[in-house]
């Protein structure tokens, strides 16, 4: 912020000289209006997700008969419906083993590819080789790759092995149960990879060149510098893309029941999405069940923020 | 819940950091050695190759195959030349969709940009505008099959007694009758773009926001001192000034819009009129079994952003000559 | 954000958890509509044929979950116990595309339980025929009709699982008996019924097709009871597309099914609902006397609110859909098939087993299920809709079809035709037209 303070005439009204920066875009439009407007549009982006959240508490008979604005002329609550959904052995119950199966996929599933794409982006934008560029426009357009394609091309990779002609180059993984979370692991990693250099490498490029110089003069390597000089650089924008890569990871619909093995590995999202899908049967608990997926990354999510918002910019900003 | 369902799962989790860390440790000694040699092109070998590898293996492969795909028949065993391409254009519903996807990404990144901007406009500098910008930000931590349901509970229907959906209680009161809202084409198709834009305002309103707050205040000075009246000043200085941040959020979310598919699964599985690009081609190829038709689809969207790449491409060059 | 505030986060958090946790303490099992493995079923020394897999897995998936899938564990649990088999059984609610995505990618379950010949019959290449003893097995359970649609080629591949019996419309008999309206018998006494409740005042029909993603499938199901009972070589043939589906004939039956479908003087909440209904609560109104009738398979008689009594001198039952031609003595039917995909001895035991007496009279009692296995007593069934279910499905009398729309191709058992009826509800397309569209998505 670096208003200019040059003294005004006291009599001067509302001279623009002075004021600050919003107020001066406010003045755009008219005031009133604009208090309304923006007013409006917080509470109608606030509206549906309080909706589930009110939802949610509600007994199931009075979910399945009446909306949630009725609690407001006759407020009744519970958390049986949590109860149930959590910890229920019984049908559209046991939510709790899926909400760890989040969790344990989840945090290798952030990691692997942050790292791996931090190491990429280094080297796409500080290392001298031929072809730089091109690749790095490659890695750019496989972000638009749909994953569904991917799915059964690398299922099969797993499942079979790779193998040219008679010659066996990877055998066949032959995981099972809770251990096919590995390769949810690695879906997750190659699938988030794309997004992450791509942004990563649009931050180390706007790091100062000279700091980098002076270290190659003082003889370090490239791994070094990589690590006591980059890395503490962007630490902003590893932690910004690492909450990119867990809201898409936890919030993650197709990978986890295509890689894991069966129900007992999947994650919440993707039972979240059978209940919608079929909707009709026990809907009455879909909104604790939906609300359980979404508190832990609204919590990480409003906790971070600052970071998020930190690395986005320097990441896209400049684009 | 045993608790060895715990331990399974958890013990997994530390084997497989421990892992990773050693994998690790090993790329970092391999690249010491490298860098040693002063060969760029072996350290850049090391610090790329997880990627790369990754990359080929999960992404690159896997565009090969639908590229060749879509030249074939829909279980794979004629080669069919164009015909996937031509049913595309000439099928009723598969036009539909194409049709769709075009709304889609026409609407949802001009809306949410525009929608972002007039937003971080009006917050910028009020009080609150912390709590003002969190409100909005925080459907993007949603997923889309929770946004999904959320705004199922919105536009539920009864044909009669209470209403459970909030829409149609509020035409209730207002007197109207109750609308059947996604069964209803075409109306349809823009109240599922609407959960897609209450998802990407946010990132709008965050990006745009911090980019105001670059804008030069002298420069807006100047152009008042000249006479130029606010609005001419919003669109002649400040939406100049903030055009690169601009085109981003609109390039993201043209990108998001594009691969969209858990909220037309989730919402209404493509029916009555509703389907696009990314659901059909998941449709065709696992829910009805025709592989060519599903990647003639994927090639489709593929083909869509090209431009974008394009774009793309132009910047990073543009940034190379203004770095010399 | 400020410090405290984000405190402030945190300790909602964690109180939303503590609360969660201290409301724990596992909910009560609904127990309702629940039976028992028989005695003999429990019996190791039943088992003894299929041998002893310590520690082998084999794999089951199918489309069937929550409380049906408990059920049916509970139905093998002894199977498990006596041979050593652990059996890992995985519902999906995506079943079709999971299953592309799983055979494709070479990791196919064990068994499949297909819930539609057609899509089994696109895996035809990468399935195991049935052994003899599964063959002699199914065989002398089922009558042809049955093993049919588990053949391909001219090969048995699968023996059905679960036998459902669609050709059902419920009712209330209180109301019924109340107003002196009869069980209709043909079609023409349903339509004459029909006027008659209209007159008293009453809608008589109530139908929903709403089904998530499958949306529109009800409906198909009403135009397929209505062909079947017009001609089943007809149905045959439409089936096996050896006449276009926008054959006359066919559009004739489309037409008739809209003499109640699409009939406003008939239909609760008129017509223009029956596409956003949910099938599940289509039939509610019954409870009420809203409706008289509602047209769903057997097994919507676990899909009634909890404290319904489902029997012939209960809250509601159900009678057979009526006959056109009083001669005949038709029903339409569903129901999963057992196909495998690997060849190891612990599934073929597992195969076997399911295709055996002892496991339908098993499964038959440990919840509401129906099947058309020759062998079980259908008194032994849970509820009496699935006792009905199974008398008709065990009777050799009765000339049974399967679900069409499961039969045909994917693109349009499971899609076009799903749109061209959602669209003749909605009145966007009459019946020649839904016809004509649905014929030119048959592929070619």
């Amino acid at each position: 912020m670096s208003v200019k303070t040059e003294p005004r005439p006291e009599s001067a009204p509302r001279s623009a000289i002075g004021e600050s920066r919003g107020e001066r875009l406010r003045r755009l439009f008219s005031s009133r209006i604009a208090s309304a407007f923006a007013v409006v549009i917080a509470v109608l982006w606030t509206i549906p997700t309080a909706g589930l959240f009110i939802s949610s508490l509600r007994p199931e008979d009075d979910i399945r008969t009446s909306g949630w604005w009725n609690v407001f002329t006759d407020p009744s609550f519970t958390l049986d419906t949590y109860n149930y959904v959590l910890y229920s052995t019984s049908a559209g119950g046991g939510l709790i083993r899926n909400l760890i199966n989040t969790v344990v996929i989840t945090i290798p599933g952030v990691i692997v590819p942050v790292v791996f794409a931090a190491m990429a982006a280094y080297a796409l934008s500080w290392i001298d080789f031929k072809g730089r560029n091109l690749l790095y426009i490659a890695v750019f357009a496989l972000q638009v790759v749909p994953i569904q394609m991917a799915l059964i091309p690398l299922l099969s990779f797993f499942s079979k092995g790779l193998a040219i002609g008679d010659m066996t180059i990877m055998p066949a993984w032959e995981l099972h149960g809770v251990n096919t979370i590995v390769q949810v692991w690695i879906a997750h990693s190659i699938f988030g990879l794309p997004l992450a250099i791509f942004l990563l490498h649009n931050f180390m490029r706007e790091l100062p060149g000279d700091v980098m110089e002076a270290a190659r003069i003082d003889g370090a390597s490239h791994s070094q510098i990589f690590r006591k000089v980059v890395l503490p650089l962007v630490t902003p924008a590893l932690a910004s893309i690492g909450i990119f890569q867990f809201l898409w990871v936890w919030n993650d619909f197709l990978v986890g029941r295509t890689f894991g093995g069966g129900e007992a590995t999947r994650p919440l999202t993707a039972v979240l999405g059978d209940m919608a899908g079929t909707w009709g049967f026990g809907w009455t608990r879909l909104p604790a069940a939906a609300f359980i997926a979404i508190i832990v990354p609204l919590l990480v999510f409003l906790l971070l923020q600052r970071y998020f918002v930190r690395g986005l910019l320097a990441g896209s900003v400049k684009g | 819940m045993n608790i060895s369902d715990l331990t399974d799962r958890f013990g997994l989790l530390a084997v497989g950091l421990v892992a990773f860390a050693a994998v690790m440790l090993a790329l970092y000694g391999i690249a010491e050695l490298a860098s040693r040699r002063n060969s760029n092109r072996l350290v850049a070998t090391v610090f790329l190759f997880p990627a790369l590898l990754f990359l080929v293996v999960g992404l690159v492969y896997p565009a090969v195959r639908t590229f060749i795909m879509s030249f074939y028949s829909g279980d794979g065993s004629k080669f069919i030349g164009l015909d996937n391409y031509a049913w595309v254009f000439s099928n009723d519903s598969a036009l539909q969709t194409l049709i769709n996807t075009a709304l889609w990404v026409v609407i949802v990144p001009a809306v949410s940009t525009a929608l972002g901007l007039v937003y971080a406009v009006l917050i910028d500098g009020r009080r609150g505008e912390r709590v003002y910008k969190a409100l909005v930000f925080l459907p993007m931590g949603i997923s889309f099959v929770g946004a999904s349901i959320i705004w199922k509970f919105i536009y539920q229907y009864k044909a009669s007694g209470k209403q459970l959906g909030l829409l149609n209680q509020l035409l209730v009161w207002a007197g109207f009758d109750p609308v059947n809202w996604l069964n209803n084409f075409p109306t349809n198709n823009f109240l599922l773009m609407v959960v897609l834009i209450w998802i990407q305002v946010g990132f709008a309103t965050v990006v745009l926001s911090a980019a105001l707050k670059g804008v030069p205040v002298d420069i807006i000075e100047a152009a008042r001192i000249d006479g130029a009246n606010p609005s001419e000043i919003f669109w002649n200085v400040t939406v100049p000034s903030i055009r690169s941040a601009i085109i981003v959020v609109a390039v993201t979310v043209f990108i998001a819009t594009l691969k969209l598919f858990d909220i037309v699964r989730a919402m209404t599985g493509g029916h009555h009129g509703t389907d696009v690009l990314a659901h059909n081609m998941w449709d065709q190829a696992f829910r009805l079994g025709n592989d060519g038709r599903g990647a003639t689809m994927a090639v489709l969207l593929f083909a869509l952003v090209i431009p974008v790449v394009i774009y793309q491409v132009r910047n990073i060059r543009r940034q190379e000559l203004e770095a010399r | 954000m400020g410090k405290t505030r984000r405190l402030m986060y945190l300790a909602t958090a964690t109180s939303a958890l503590a609360l969660a946790a201290a409301a724990c303490g596992a909910p009560d099992d609904e127990g309702e509509g629940r039976g028992e493995v028989p005695d003999a079923a429990q019996d190791c020394a039943n088992y003894e044929d299929y041998g002893s897999f310590d520690g082998e897995t084999v794999t089951i998936f199918g489309s069937i979950r929550d409380t049906e899938a408990d059920e049916m564990e509970e139905a093998w649990s002894f199977f498990e116990e006596c041979t050593g088999i652990t059996i890992e059984y995985e519902g999906s609610g995506e079943f079709e595309a999971d299953m592309k995505v799983r055979v494709d990618g070479g990791n196919a379950p064990d068994i499949a339980l297909f819930p539609q010949p057609g899509l089994m019959a696109n895996y035809a290449d990468s399935l195991v025929p049935a052994s003899d003893e599964v063959t002699a097995l199914a065989t002398e359970g089922w009558s042809q009709d049955w093993l049919d649609y588990g053949t391909i080629d001219g090969t048995f591949y699968a023996s059905p699982n679960s036998g459902n019996a669609k050709s059902f419309i419920w009712y209330s008999p209180a109301f019924f008996s109340d107003n002196g309206y009869e069980i209709p018998t043909t079609w023409d006494d349903l339509i004459a019924l029909s006027d008659q409740i209209a007159a008293d005042g009453v809608k008589p029909w109530c139908a929903g097709f709403e089904s998530g993603g499958a949306t529109g499938w009800p409906g198909t199901d009403w135009i397929e009871d209505i062909v079947l009972r017009e001609d089943t070589d007809l149905y045959d043939q439409w089936v096996e597309h050896e006449i276009p589906f926008n054959d006359p004939q066919i559009v004739a039956a489309i037409e008739k099914a809209g003499e109640v479908v699409t009939n406003d003087e008939y239909m609760f909440n008129g017509v223009d609902t029956i596409s956003s209904t949910p099938f599940q609560e289509a039939g509610y109104p019954i409870l009420d006397n809203e409706c008289a009738m509602y047209r769903m398979a057997s097994f919507y008689g676990a899909m009634w609110p909890a404290d319904t009594t489902v029997a012939e001198d209960g809250d509601v039952f159900a009678f057979r859909f009526p006959e056109s031609d009083e001669a005949d003595n038709t029903m339409l039917v569903g129901g999963e098939f057992v196909a495998a995909y690997s060849d190891s001895e612990a599934t073929e035991a597992t195969r076997q087993f399911l295709a055996s007496e002892l496991y339908h009279n098993a499964r038959l009692q440990t919840g509401p299920w129906s099947t058309a296995h020759q062998g079980v007593d259908p008194s032994n069934a849970t509820t009496p809709i699935n006792e009905l279910a199974t008398e008709i499905l065990t009777d050799p009398d009765v000339t049974v079809r399967f679900d069409g729309s499961d039969l045909m191709p994917g693109e349009v058992g499971a899609s076009s035709f799903w749109t061209g009826v959602i669209q003749w509800v909605d009145g966007s397309k009459n019946a020649q037209e839904i016809a004509d569209d649905i014929e030119n998505s048959w592929p070619q």
